[in-house]
């Protein structure tokens, strides 16, 4: 680090810009119109970084050594095509949700003296909180070590706990308080995992384990593995570690369920995918398990879907299920399943967050989320209908939107796979799409086409500070099928470079030198005479 | 060079067993107490898991500090159980909130039950079809206020009766 600014200074950015500007927004938590102001602008400053990042990452993994120290012994912050993709992706969504709040928060401001303030947000708390969970979001997208990752995640943690219980009523202590325990005991396990990690390697660096795991003795590898996935699991809700989600997230604010849904549990799929590809090598016993597990969360993701009344409800249901194609993808555990996982997953943080959105203004329009107190909204609001009725397709798969393209590449390559584990999964996704199409027209036809109970008042409008960015999101998603051919080609290349990890272990160790071997023991032996330098990647003869 | 003695000391293996062990009972406990407990219990067992994963003590890992011949202690280790301690007090800080502020709203500070769980209990009540909206129906209670009265420590407090189990079978619409 000399100080000069190079194309590697973009890298820490995505952390630290939201980090300062939480801290300035807590610092001026009196002056909300500056606080809003400031997390604007520190977001589309954040997303710009990282589409910058997406353009530079294409040619090769850019690694930054934090506070200067060089990899196995300093913390590295490591931006490839996945991780660049990843943070401009959710950049756009925390950013269209940002604005979308904004809306919500200028619009209910003037609704509070008519007692419609039900999803109030109290400003002065939500803007350091949200940026804060940027922050931990892009802490852990772009972290080259997984105890950075552990904090990343927990960085995310107490700021989504913090979302989730906004304003402390009954309903989000009781959904809080849930979602708290759950998430800690997947820490705690997380943390564990990386001990014995530790314990068995010498390193918790991730290129250094790529280049050590594969001399773990199998067994205790396995278990090592599967501890990670375990944790990882309960952060991207596979099922059977998914119950905690449908009850937890939607309680919350519209705005803040919608940043939940869109990355919460994608950031537990990034983590899978970075375990599988990159870290660990290939097992098949453990590909069979995420093959399974994304079968029965694909399933019993959508059946609790079918039986839902509460759109809010009925959507978080359809995310547990979708979580369940992106397993699928990285469970196949070839280069073409890892490139559809990829496309999956941009697709789906956008489209399910605009969904969630998007049911925020059904609720304010109508009133409730309940299916069976909506109704008439397709004649009373059109554009609103449009709006849900556009990404409702897509989440269902419907041509030639992007959640086809994904899911053509999902099947495309479970059929080329072609075992019989790969054969259920095929047909497994065909029927969750059938399912969640049937799903989202369930919720079509009762609140937009079912005549309106008498509740929904045929009068009033939806704030258009609050349809703009739900719009904007809507377009975006539709944008994915407009550049797929690019945005896929994207994909491929980062999961080649996932599946191969040379590219990547040589980005953090230039020459391909691991030059930490043995370093725990290393340190402990080599007491006085050791320089610094010498670990922080001197040369060596 | 010395290379330490990378046994692990059975002392501090079974404090994390008993610590993880006694720390998973409570996290089953239902009141956020004692989950909270449970889990600075496990917290601390997994950070004395690291202390062992970073080898036996030796010489502060300071260069230049030890004694020539005295191999250093793995300061990575130790680096990564200071930050978990610290995380491990900001989470703490706040459970207890979450703990305290339901203490506030109901008196207590139980974990409430799931609203599906409510749900499948109200419509086992009534047998009802599942399609149908549970929160439209009469009782006047939103699931969400019955799943805050339903606790597991006071069970004689349950206002109706509407446990999961004892689903009444004579009630209307019952035709099975």
């Amino acid at each position: 680090m000399t100080g000069v600014w190079n194309v590697e200074t973009l890298v820490p950015l995505p952390v630290l810009l939201p980090l300062f500007a939480a801290g300035l927004t807590l610092a001026l938590y009196r002056f909300p119109a500056v606080q809003r102001i400031i997390s604007v602008t520190a977001l589309a400053a954040t997303t710009a970084a990282s589409a910058a990042l997406v353009a530079v990452a294409d040619s090769g993994p850019l690694v930054v050594d934090v506070g200067g120290w060089a990899a196995p012994v300093g913390i590295d912050l490591v931006a490839d095509r996945l991780s660049a993709l990843m943070l401009t992706v959710s950049g756009i969504m925390l950013l269209c949700v940002l604005l979308y709040s904004l809306g919500q928060g200028v619009a209910e401001g003037d609704e509070a003296s008519s007692g419609r303030v039900g999803d109030a947000i109290p400003v002065a708390i939500f803007h350091p909180t949200y940026l804060v969970l940027a922050a931990g979001v892009a802490n852990a997208f772009l972290s080259g070590d997984l105890f950075n990752l552990y904090v990343g995640f927990e960085i995310l943690l107490a700021a989504s706990a913090v979302l989730l219980t906004l304003g402390g009523t009954a309903e989000r202590v009781r959904a809080g308080s849930v979602y708290i325990i759950v998430a800690l005991a997947a820490s705690l396990l997380f943390l564990a995992a990386i001990a014995l990690i530790y314990a068995a390697t010498g390193t918790v660096n991730m290129a250094q384990l790529a280049e050590r795991l594969p001399d773990v003795d199998p067994t205790v590898r396995l278990a090592l593995q599967l501890l990670l996935l375990l944790a990882f699991g309960i952060k991207a809700a596979i099922f059977p570690l998914s119950a905690w989600l449908p009850d937890s997230y939607p309680t919350a604010p519209a705005p803040v369920t919608a940043v939940f849904a869109g990355l919460l549990t994608k950031i537990g799929v990034y983590s899978v995918l970075r375990t599988q590809t990159v870290m660990f090598p290939d097992d098949e016993r453990v590909d069979r398990i995420l093959l399974v597990a994304a079968l029965l969360t694909m399933l019993v993701g959508i059946l609790g879907a079918v039986a839902q009344n509460d759109v809010k409800r009925l959507l978080s249901f359809t995310l547990v299920s979708h979580i369940g194609f992106m397993i699928f993808g990285v469970a196949l555990a070839t280069e073409a399943g890892t490139a559809a996982a990829i496309f999956y997953v941009v697709h789906h943080i956008s489209v399910q967050t605009a969904l969630f959105l998007v049911v925020g203004l059904v609720e304010w329009r109508g009133g409730s989320t309940s299916l069976d107190r909506l109704g008439g909204l397709a004649k009373l609001a059109p554009v609103l209908a449009l709006l849900f009725f556009v990404p409702a397709l897509n989440l269902a798969g419907i041509p030639p939107m992007s959640g086809f393209l994904g899911k053509v590449g999902l099947l495309t390559e479970g059929v080329r796979v072609g075992s019989p584990l790969a054969w259920a999964l095929v047909v497994g996704s065909v029927a969750t799409s059938l399912l969640t199409l049937y799903a989202v027209v369930k919720a079509w036809n009762k609140a937009f086409w079912q005549t309106a109970p008498p509740e929904v008042a045929t009068e009033g409008s939806v704030p258009r500070g609050m349809m703009l960015p739900a719009g904007a999101l809507v377009a975006f998603g539709l944008t994915l099928t407009v550049v797929a051919g690019p945005l896929y080609g994207y994909a491929e290349r980062a999961a080649a470079a996932s599946m191969d990890g040379r590219s990547y272990v040589e980005a953090v160790f230039p020459g391909g030198r691991d030059r930490g071997t043995g370093e725990s023991v290393e340190v402990a032996g080599t007491s006085g005479e050791r320089d610094p330098a010498d670990v922080a990647g001197g040369e060596r003869p | 060079m010395t290379v330490l003695e990378n046994t692990p000391s059975a002392v501090l293996v079974l404090a994390v067993g008993v610590l993880c062990g006694t720390g998973v009972y409570l996290l089953l406990e239902r009141p956020l107490t004692r989950v909270l407990l449970g889990f600075v219990l496990i917290g601390n067992g997994v950070n004395l898991m690291l202390l062992v994963a970073g080898g036996r003590a030796g010489a502060s890992p300071i260069v230049g500090n030890a004694p020539n011949d005295e191999p250093m202690s793995d300061p990575l280790a130790q680096a990564m159980i200071l930050t978990s301690i610290v995380i491990t007090l900001a989470l703490t800080a706040l459970v207890l909130a979450v703990a305290y502020r339901s203490w506030q709203l109901h008196g207590h500070d139980e974990v409430a039950d799931d609203v599906e769980d409510r749900r499948v209990a109200r419509q086992a009540a009534l047998n009802a079809p599942a399609f149908e909206d549970a929160d439209a129906t009469e009782t006047g209670e939103t699931l969400d206020e019955e799943a805050a009265e339903v606790y597991d420590e006071v069970a004689d407090d349950d206002p109706d009766g509407q446990t999961p189990g004892d689903a009444p079978t004579d009630t209307p619409g019952g035709a099975r």
